[in-house]
């Protein structure tokens, strides 16, 4: 048997995992959600929890909501690939359909969760940099609090979040995309399935007059937690996306904010080069689909 | 070692009782514990693909769940597809077209093609390439593969098999 041994708790309610979790969460036990990142981590005893709450027998946090506000509210449990395939997801947030496309494979979505892929915070991962760039809103509880935190505040670092060791995220509330808005994502992988080299997500509204509103970039990738394009969205928004202010904003961005590391897969200048071309692609993709709508 | 925990898992049609450590893979318990051997093991990290099996009717893989978590659900195997006298459409697709040279990625790619084709059962060239992109095969260059796939879509469309 490949991972050490763990004490394996399965409750069939959230208060009891609550419970379970408030027991075990100081001395090394964690959530159990899809396993797959976590079970691979176990197989070569990088991860040894002392024990594990699963939350798949959990029912009430399998679900998608539609918001009186026009957005979701998401159930941490809900698999990747049912909210990839969810025609309510696709109307109110089609750039996460987008992204799930790129994660893992199809056999990984389906057990993966919606959940597990934010709290595991992985720096290549399409659903945190998506998370940033739309502010999504996380449910936490534990057995004695329940709390809401802000994406800006969710990520912390390479698999850290502000998650307590007795702390379950419970659900994730997707805010409504903006009438007009024009989104995109785009990544780099070597082969699909595989971690990205590089990714940006954006949103943006154009007003009556085609001028920019409410933009929003951020890239993954390029550190150790998803990074907003501030200098690219200062310029873009109030202006004519044209072209060159396009190429102009980026560059300012990349010039300006972005610093990533080298690995074996991709220089640094590489990794710039993927800045520049996908994060103009991004954003132009973005003003095509907002001048599209009505 | 941790307690044992007992557990009851469908497993092609037929329950299983057992009593394993947590910590088993399902893998290792399809393989060790039932005896069917069908199921391979290569990279136990999720990403060859090779033990993929259908978890309540969905391909998954067998290396990154743990036995224990099977309990009350239902498993399939590549041993239910067929038998070597009475063989699936699939299986013989992949006899006729030479799907399998080694053979040690095969039946995870059966049992993915399984579901996929059960979605999709009139799939193009390019859904199938996307189809199997999470199956790694180190003989066949997948050609033969993705031609076994599209010679079973044909097959189960003529006999309305599923
Ligand atoms: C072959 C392969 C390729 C992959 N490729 C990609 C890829 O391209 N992009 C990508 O983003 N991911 C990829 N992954 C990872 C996959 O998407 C994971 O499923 C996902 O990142 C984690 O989700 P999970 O539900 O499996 O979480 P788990 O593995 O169960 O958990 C991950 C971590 O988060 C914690 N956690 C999970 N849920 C909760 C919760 N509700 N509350 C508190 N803590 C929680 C766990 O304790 C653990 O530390 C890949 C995995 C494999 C095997
Ligand atoms: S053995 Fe399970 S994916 Fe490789
Ligand atoms: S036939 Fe040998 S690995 Fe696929």
């Amino acid at each position: 048997m490949k991972p050490a041994s763990f004490a394996y708790f399965s409750p069939k309610s959230l208060d009891e995992a609550l419970a379970n979790i408030a027991e075990v969460g100081d001395d090394g036990g964690k959530i159990l959600a899809g396993g797959q990142s976590l079970v691979p981590a176990m197989n070569f005893r990088m991860a040894q929890p002392t024990a594990l709450v699963d939350l798949n027998e959990i029912q009430e946090l399998f679900y998608i909501k539609p918001t009186d506000t026009g957005g979701l509210v998401i159930g941490a449990m809900t698999r990747d690939r049912t909210v990839e395939l969810d025609s309510l997801v696709k109307k109110r947030a089609p750039i996460i359909p987008e992204c799930l496309y790129w994660m893992a494979h199809p056999t990984i979505r389906n057990r993966g969760t919606f959940g597990g892929a934010l709290a595991h915070s992985d720096p290549a991962g399409q659903l945190p940099v998506v998370a940033v760039v739309m502010n999504f809103n996380f449910h936490i509880q534990s057995k004695d609090a329940d709390r809401w935190s802000g994406a800006d505040d969710f990520f912390v670092s390479v698999y850290t979040t502000c998650l307590e060791a007795d702390e379950i995220l419970t659900g994730i509330e997707v805010p409504a995309m903006t009438k007009m808005s024009g989104y995109s994502y785009k990544q780099v992988s070597r082969q699909t399935g595989e971690s990205a080299l590089l990714g940006v997500a954006t949103l943006l509204s154009l007003d009556d007059a085609g001028i920019v509103k409410d933009c929003r970039i951020a890239y993954m990738g390029v550190a150790e937690k998803p990074v907003m394009a501030m200098e690219a969205m200062a310029m873009l928004n109030g202006n004519q996306p044209s072209d060159e202010l396009i190429t102009e904003a980026i560059e300012a961005t990349v010039k300006g904010e972005l610093d990533p590391g080298a690995d074996i897969h991709a220089s640094v200048e590489y990794r710039l080069h993927l800045a520049r071309t996908l994060g103009a692609a991004s954003v132009k993709e973005a003003v095509i689909r907002a001048a599209k709508q009505e | 070692m941790s307690d044992l925990m007992d557990i009851k898992v469908t497993v092609n049609g037929t329950v299983y009782q057992r009593s394993v450590e947590p910590r088993m893979l399902l893998s290792d318990f399809i393989r060790f514990e039932i005896g069917l051997g069908g199921t391979h093991v290569g990279c136990e990290h999720g990403v060859c693909g090779t033990c993929t099996i259908l978890f309540d009717g969905q391909p998954q893989r067998s290396c990154i769940t743990f036995a224990v978590q099977a309990d009350g659900h239902s498993i399939e195997t590549v041993e239910s597809l067929g038998t070597p006298e009475k063989m699936n459409p699939l299986q013989e697709a992949f006899q006729e077209k030479h799907g399998a040279q080694c053979g040690f990625c095969t039946p995870g790619i059966l049992m993915t093609m399984k579901a996929f084709l059960k979605e999709n059962p009139h799939p193009t060239e390019e859904e199938i390439r996307e189809g199997i992109d999470g199956n790694l095969c180190r003989c066949t260059g997948y050609q033969n593969i993705i031609e076994s796939v599209k010679l079973a879509s044909e097959k189960m469309s003529h006999s309305g098999s599923k």
